[in-house]
Formats: structure tokens, C-alpha cells, sequence
């Protein structure tokens, strides 16, 4: 049953939203197609097969909107034909969000030691070392990664790569 | 029919798959028994090189109807007017490239108003696709934003399923149009063949039952209200007709006023006097009133479109909203609302009588004759009067006479986009639903002709008028070369002010009058044009000859292009100026209304 009651708020709010759809050809093109046709915005999206032998895709949305905005985004992913199901996992759901991304750092001295011991306290594994440089990679919730991102700015981070966000719930049930 | 049976119908029959459902054939055979299947009499096309295997199947097919067009948009829109015409799905038949693209505005068409089309175009063959092909294009991509859904059938044994899968999507839910892109080598294959009944789709349900909590709670919000008002739209249109029946039988229960948007036109009967008329940018005083005043609004299949509502923050600000629709995304998209219900108008309808006489509600009688009471007043506002003129035909009037000289016929009006719709929706009185074919959601000028064209070709004993301006008209005016080779005697009443009306209007009243390339300095000779197609010419230029010319127009069986020349100054009025509310309209001959604020401007 569609939500009747949705506080009418002018707050931005960043929700993480994730769509069951049909792996058919083009099907992430509609998702998104949707978000810059209607002028929403996408903060980041990860998408994957999930379930081959059903032919079925997850994709996780980071957007950002009023309550109002957010609602209609549910509703417009709801009615594409190819969705089976949305989950909003900031309104409704518990769930957990993760995201991986891999941090290159280059520099050499104290710095260097420094990024070294900083990594240690994230638990970001040292996935490619040189004598100069180090690629991390880290895993947690997107502000975990953003503050690990903003230490290792000033110790010669030169370079970002980030999954998006993945989602499920918590406890024994399926989305 | 209940939409939804038939799709448990199809699972249970596709457990069971007896052999015999399924055939070898080619692709192109395919999409021809597709077509039979699915109930299909009449495909609107064009032929070109990557159809030539399907208009092949279909060379030898017998009980498939098609109309060679002139132009693709006009396939579409002919398909349109059939399916608006019928309630059945409209077909359409296009090659790749420009066959698809020129298709594109048609699409869009449909998808706003909620027209249900299928529409086939071939693709250049698999192994050329994505090289720059002749005549490739990204159908699929391009028709994307435009279509309820498309499909690229890359393989043949996959076509009868997408097939008939989009005959299921375009005309259950909310309606709309569907695309199948067919590569030539896909028609040529051959594969297995499965028929309708075997084909369940995997995701696709929409929802129809209301919540039945949701329909008790609407009617004792009914029963208790003040100055209640049906708003009703283009949702009771398409639900069926069924549904148009249900809701004057919800009328007479209650005795509230109703008023349409445009594409609701028809579904509640223009001669009844619960009829306030069309509400909206050009609707009635007291329809627009009644709804800035209304405690209890019913939303029943319409979506709160910016040419309805006004300016949001003053859109019926003090009443309580119920808001039935098929599509739970049109629900708190532009208008909040205190009772949303996601359903098939004419289940919910159906629910609503039902709740409304097992609870034994009555109307608050006091109050609704106070109701209409005020109502009344509003009315004596006469807001759709204009000035008569004795030497030069008003628009106006020459819609009254056309309406009094043809409303006791089984009449379709058609209509282009612009001043003239407006004054048809205002005057021309519909009785019936699926009477009423017009372009509300896009504003596609050239949509009137070839819809026309697809009205008459479903209904060929029905007058057929198409209600135009001469711009519209002259955009798919190739069309009329459709009307003669099917011999359909279609009529096309243009009322001529030798200006783009509307836009003129808009320049007056906010662009001080500057007619920036609005006028039609070199116009053709429409009584001339119609004869090089050899149909009939017609032309009304004071308004004493007018009643004759009509007449004339509606004995001739051939189609007509009826030249009626109108006063070229004359405006459409009532208007809620953009960014105004409801109750801040611009009557006729009351010049000093609201000025249209900087903010106002910037909208359209």
C-alpha cells in the first residue's frame, strides 16, 4: 500500500534507496534516465546481477531530496515495469550500508608513516605498496570513508576510486 | 473486462503449455498472428526498407485493416484517435531510423495522456546495429523516455512473449504506449511461436482493487462534507465506460457538482445540472471557484496538471483531499492529499457506491443547498459569454451553430491545439465518453487531423469533425490524402484567424502586444488545397452563411476542409492568468483583472 502520509518538509535529505529489477538489456539506462529526466539527483549508484538464474539486478541508489522528492523517486522507480521491488532503507528499513573504495597515497618520510599508521586505525588494508606510494583499500559506511579520505588528504593522497554504496537488512529476512 | 483476470487466467493456463499453442513460423509471420491474437483489426503504418519482411506477411494476412498514412506522426496519432475512439489498443507499423524518430512526438503524445499504443518500428539487422547503419537509430534509446516501456527483440524466439507482453502493459493500469523495435533478420528467422494465453509477465502487475479501509474512510468524508466537488479526468476515460456510468450513478447518490479536465470530457454528461463545466486555465468561473472554495474535493483519474491546479500554494486551500488513481506516482507529486487511493476507477467507483449505500450515507442536505446555492451566483457570472458580432463570425459562435447543427448525431470531435480547443471544450457538449479526442497533456498542434482520420477508420458511419486552427492544421495536413484514399469523410472545421491564436493571445496579455512571428503572412488557399486532394472545399466568412456551410459540410460524404474565418482578435476567456489561483480569473469584457505577475511570466 502506497505511504499516505509523508511530513511536508523543504529539508534535503540524503536516503539510500535500492531497486530489484529485471537484468534486461537497458535497464540501468531507464533507472537513470528516470533520475535526469525528473531532475533528481544521484549521489551514487551501484549496480549488479545478484541472482543469475532469476536474471535479476540490485541497484543501490545514494540520492538526495525533500520528503517529498524522495517519495515521488520511490514511486516513479516502483512503476517502471522492469522493477520487482524499492526498498528505502533510510525511511523504512534497518539495514546496513557499506562502501569499498581504494585510496592511493604517494610521498615518503613522515608522511608516509603517518598515512601507514592512520590506515592501520580505519582497518584499510595496504593493497599495492611501492617505495613511494601505497593504494588502501577500506570498506564501511560512506562517512567512515569521507573522513579516512579527508586524513589522508594532507598526507599526499593523489588518487579516489569508490563502489557507491551496497545495502541489505539486518536480520534474517530478504529486502 | 476486468483487466487482471485475464493475467491469472494466462498463468494458469501457461503451467499447462499444450503443443499445439506453439507454431514455427518467421518473425514477421509471428508479428502478424501477433496482431490476430491479440484482437487487432486496424494498424496505422508506413512501410520502408527494415519493415519490408512484416509489410510482406502482411500483404497475404486477411482481417488486418491497414492504413497507409502520409507522414509516421500521423500513424501515431491516427492510432490515437482509434484507440481513444474504441478503448482498444491503437496499432502502429514503422521502419527504423526516420520511420522511428518521426513516430517520437506521437509517443510522447500517448504517454501523457495515457493512450494505450503499440507500436512496432523495424531496426536495421543485428549484426549492422551500433555501426551507423542506414536508417539505424537507437529506437529503443530514443523512445525510452516516451514510452511506458520498449523492447529491442533481438531473438526470434523471444518475439511472441515481448509481443504480447506489450499488448498487456500498453492497455492495462495506466494505459500507454509501447515500442517493439524488430531487427529485419529478427523478422526473417524463424522461431516458435507462443500464443497470448502462454505469456505471464514476470514483474508486471498493476494494481486495480482500491483499499477497501481507504474507500470506507472516503465516503464518510463525503458524507460529511460541506461543499463537496467531483473533479474528475481522463482516468474515467480509460477505465472504460463502465466507469463514466458508475459515476453519474455516484452523482445521483449524492447530488454533489462535477467538473473534468480536459481529457475527462464526456465521461459525466454536459446537459445534467451537476455539470459546472471544464475547471483549469480556461474553465468555467463556477467549475474554478467551486474548487478554490470546496471543503471535500474527489479526485477521481486526474493528476493535479499545472493547467488545472494554478498556482500550488493557493490551489483549494481549505479542503480535504481524496485522491483516486491508478498510477501511485501521480499521488502527492504536485498537490498533497489527505486520502490517496491506488486503483481502477471503476472498482473504486464501484466500491464507493457500494460503502456509500450499505452505510445508508446521506448528502448533508442543508449545506449542499447552500453549496449550490453559491454555485448558482457563480453561474450567473456567464463566464464562457463573448460579443456577438452580426458582420464577422466569432469562434464562439461558430462553435455553438456547429455544435446545434450536429449534436443529435453520433458525432467524435477531434481537435488541434490552441485557442480553438479551448473554445471546443468549453462549448462543444459531451454526452458520452470516448466522443473527445484531444491533445491535453503534450499540446501536440497537428494531433486533430490524423486522429480524425483514426476515429472515422474504427466508427465509418459516426461524423467524424475535427475542430482546428489553420496552423494546426497545415503541421500534418498530408493526412488528408489518408482521408481520400480510405474514403473517410472526415471534417475539418478551421477556424481561421490567420493567427497562431493562443500565442497571439499570450503576446497580447503579456508581451505588450508585440506579435513576434505569430501571424501567418502567406496562408494557402484551404478551399483550393482541398480540392488538389480532391475532397471538398468549404468557406464561411460572415456568420449568416454559416448554418448552410455546416450543413452543407455535414451532407457531403466526402472529407472537407471547412475554411471558417473568424475574427482574428478575438481571445479565450475565462483565463487563469499564469501563477494565479482559481479565484483570480480573467473574465471576458473585464479587462481589469489580475496582471500577470514577473513571476507568472516565466511559467507557460
Amino acid at each position: 500500500m502506497h505511504d499516505t502520509k509523508v511530513k511536508l518538509s523543504d529539508v534535503v535529505e540524503r536516503h539510500t534507496l535500492t531497486v530489484l529489477v529485471d537484468n534486461e538489456a537497458g535497464v540501468l539506462a531507464r533507472v537513470v534516465g528516470l533520475f535526469s529526466g525528473r531532475g533528481y539527483n544521484i549521489e551514487s549508484l551501484t549496480v549488479a546481477e545478484v541472482d543469475p538464474m532469476a536474471r535479476t539486478s540490485r541497484i543501490t541508489i545514494v540520492t538526495s531530496g525533500t520528503p517529498q522528492v524522495i517519495e515521488q523517486i520511490e514511486a516513479q522507480l516502483g512503476r517502471l515495469v522492469v522493477t520487482h521491488n524499492v526498498t528505502n532503507w533510510t525511511a523504512a528499513e534497518a539495514g546496513i550500508e557499506r562502501e569499498m573504495a581504494l585510496v592511493k597515497v604517494a610521498g615518503t618520510g613522515e608522511k608516509r608513516v603517518e598515512a601507514l599508521r592512520m590506515a592501520d586505525a580505519f582497518r584499510a588494508r595496504p593493497v599495492d605498496t611501492t617505495h613511494t606510494s601505497f593504494v588502501f583499500e577500506i570498506t564501511g559506511n560512506p562517512a567512515k570513508i569521507d573522513s579516512f579520505i579527508e586524513l589522508m588528504r594532507p598526507l599526499g593522497l593523489v588518487d579516489i576510486s569508490r563502489t557507491g554504496v551496497a545495502a541489505i537488512s539486518r536480520g534474517p529476512e530478504a529486502m | 473486462m476486468d483487466k487482471d483476470d485475464t493475467l491469472q487466467g494466462a498463468a494458469l493456463t501457461a503451467e499447462a503449455a499444450p503443443e499445439s499453442m506453439i507454431q514455427a513460423m518467421t518473425g514477421a509471420e509471428m508479428v502478424i498472428r501477433a496482431l490476430k491474437d491479440q484482437g487487432v483489426t486496424h494498424i496505422f503504418g508506413y512501410p520502408g526498407g527494415a519493415v519490408l519482411p512484416i509489410y510482406d506477411a502482411l500483404f497475404k494476412a486477411e482481417g488486418l485493416v491497414h492504413v497507409l498514412v502520409r507522414h509516421e506522426q500521423g500513424a501515431v496519432h491516427a492510432a490515437e484517435g482509434y484507440a481513444r475512439s474504441t478503448g482498444k489498443p491503437g496499432v502502429v507499423l514503422v521502419t527504423s531510423g526516420p520511420g522511428a524518430t518521426n513516430a517520437v512526438t506521437g509517443l510522447t503524445d500517448a504517454l501523457m495522456d495515457s493512450i494505450p499504443l503499440v507500436v512496432l518500428t523495424g531496426q536495421v539487422p543485428t549484426h549492422l546495429i551500433g555501426t551507423d547503419a542506414f536508417q539505424e537509430c537507437d529506437t529503443v534509446g530514443i523512445t525510452r523516455p516516451c514510452t511506458k516501456h520498449n523492447w529491442l527483440a533481438r531473438d526470434v524466439n523471444e518475439l511472441s512473449r515481448i509481443l504480447h507482453e506489450a499488448f498487456q502493459i500498453a492497455t492495462t493500469g495506466r494505459p500507454g504506449p509501447v515500442v517493439v523495435d524488430i531487427p529485419k533478420d529478427v523478422q526473417f528467422q524463424t522461431g516458435a511461436y507462443h500464443g497470448p494465453e502462454l505469456v505471464r509477465h514476470r514483474t508486471y502487475r498493476p494494481r486495480l482493487d482500491p483499499d477497501l479501509g481507504s474507500v470506507v474512510r472516503a465516503v464518510e468524508m463525503m458524507a460529511k462534507a460541506q461543499r463537496p466537488i467531483f473533479y474528475t479526468g481522463g482516468g474515467i476515460i480509460n477505465s472504460g465506460p463502465e466507469a463514466s456510468k458508475l459515476l453519474r450513478e455516484l452523482v445521483d447518490l449524492t447530488g454533489f457538482p462535477v467538473t473534468s479536465t480536459l481529457m475527462g470530457l464526456g465521461a459525466f454528461p454536459a446537459s445534467r445540472p451537476e455539470w459546472l463545466g471544464m475547471l483549469g486555465m480556461h474553465g468555467t468561473f463556477e467549475a474554478n471557484n467551486a474548487m478554490h472554495d470546496c471543503d471535500v474535493m474527489i479526485c477521481l483519474g486526474a493528476r493535479f496538471d499545472d493547467r488545472v491546479t494554478g498556482r500550488i500554494s493557493a490551489f483549494s486551500p481549505g479542503s480535504t483531499k481524496i485522491h483516486v488513481d491508478i498510477d501511485a506516482s501521480q499521488i502527492n507529486k504536485t498537490v498533497r492529499v489527505d486520502l490517496p487511493i491506488v486503483g481502477d476507477a471503476t472498482r473504486t467507483l464501484r466500491e464507493m457506491i457500494r460503502f456509500w449505500k450499505a452505510g445508508r450515507h446521506q448528502a448533508d442536505k442543508a449545506a449542499l443547498a447552500d453549496w449550490w446555492k453559491q454555485i448558482g451566483q457563480w453561474r450567473t457570472r456567464n463566464s464562457l459569454a463573448y460579443r456577438p458580432s452580426g458582420t464577422v463570425i466569432k469562434p464562439q459562435y461558430a462553435i455553438d451553430r456547429l455544435y446545434e447543427l450536429t449534436k443529435d448525431r453520433e458525432v467524435y470531435v477531434t481537435t488541434e491545439v490552441g485557442q480553438h480547443q479551448m473554445w471546443a471544450a468549453q462549448r462543444f457538449k459531451f454526452e458520452e465518453p470516448n466522443r473527445w479526442m484531444t491533445s491535453g497533456g503534450l499540446g501536440t498542434m497537428g494531433y486533430g487531423l490524423p486522429a480524425a482520420v483514426g476515429v472515422q477508420m474504427a466508427h465509418p458511419d459516426a461524423l467524424v469533425i475535427d475542430i482546428g486552427g489553420e496552423a494546426s492544421v497545415q503541421m500534418t495536413m498530408q493526412e488528408m490524402s489518408t482521408a481520400m484514399q480510405y474514403d473517410l469523410p472526415i471534417k475539418i472545421f478551421i477556424l481561421n484567424n490567420e493567427y497562431m491564436g493562443m500565442v497571439r493571445q499570450w503576446q497580447e496579455l503579456l508581451h505588450g502586444g508585440r506579435y513576434s512571428h505569430s501571424y501567418s503572412e502567406a496562408l494557402p488557399d484551404f478551399v483550393k488545397l482541398a480540392e488538389a486532394f480532391g475532397c471538398v472545399g468549404l468557406r464561411a466568412d460572415k456568420p449568416q452563411e454559416l448554418d448552410d456551410k455546416i450543413r452543407e459540410m455535414i451532407d457531403v460524404k466526402k472529407p472537407v476542409l471547412f475554411d471558417c474565418r473568424v475574427d482574428p482578435a478575438e481571445n479565450c476567456f475565462p483565463m487563469i492568468p499564469s501563477g494565479a489561483a482559481h479565484n483570480e480569473m480573467i473574465l471576458a469584457e473585464i479587462d481589469d483583472g489580475p496582471a500577470i505577475s514577473e513571476a507568472g511570466k516565466m511559467l507557460v
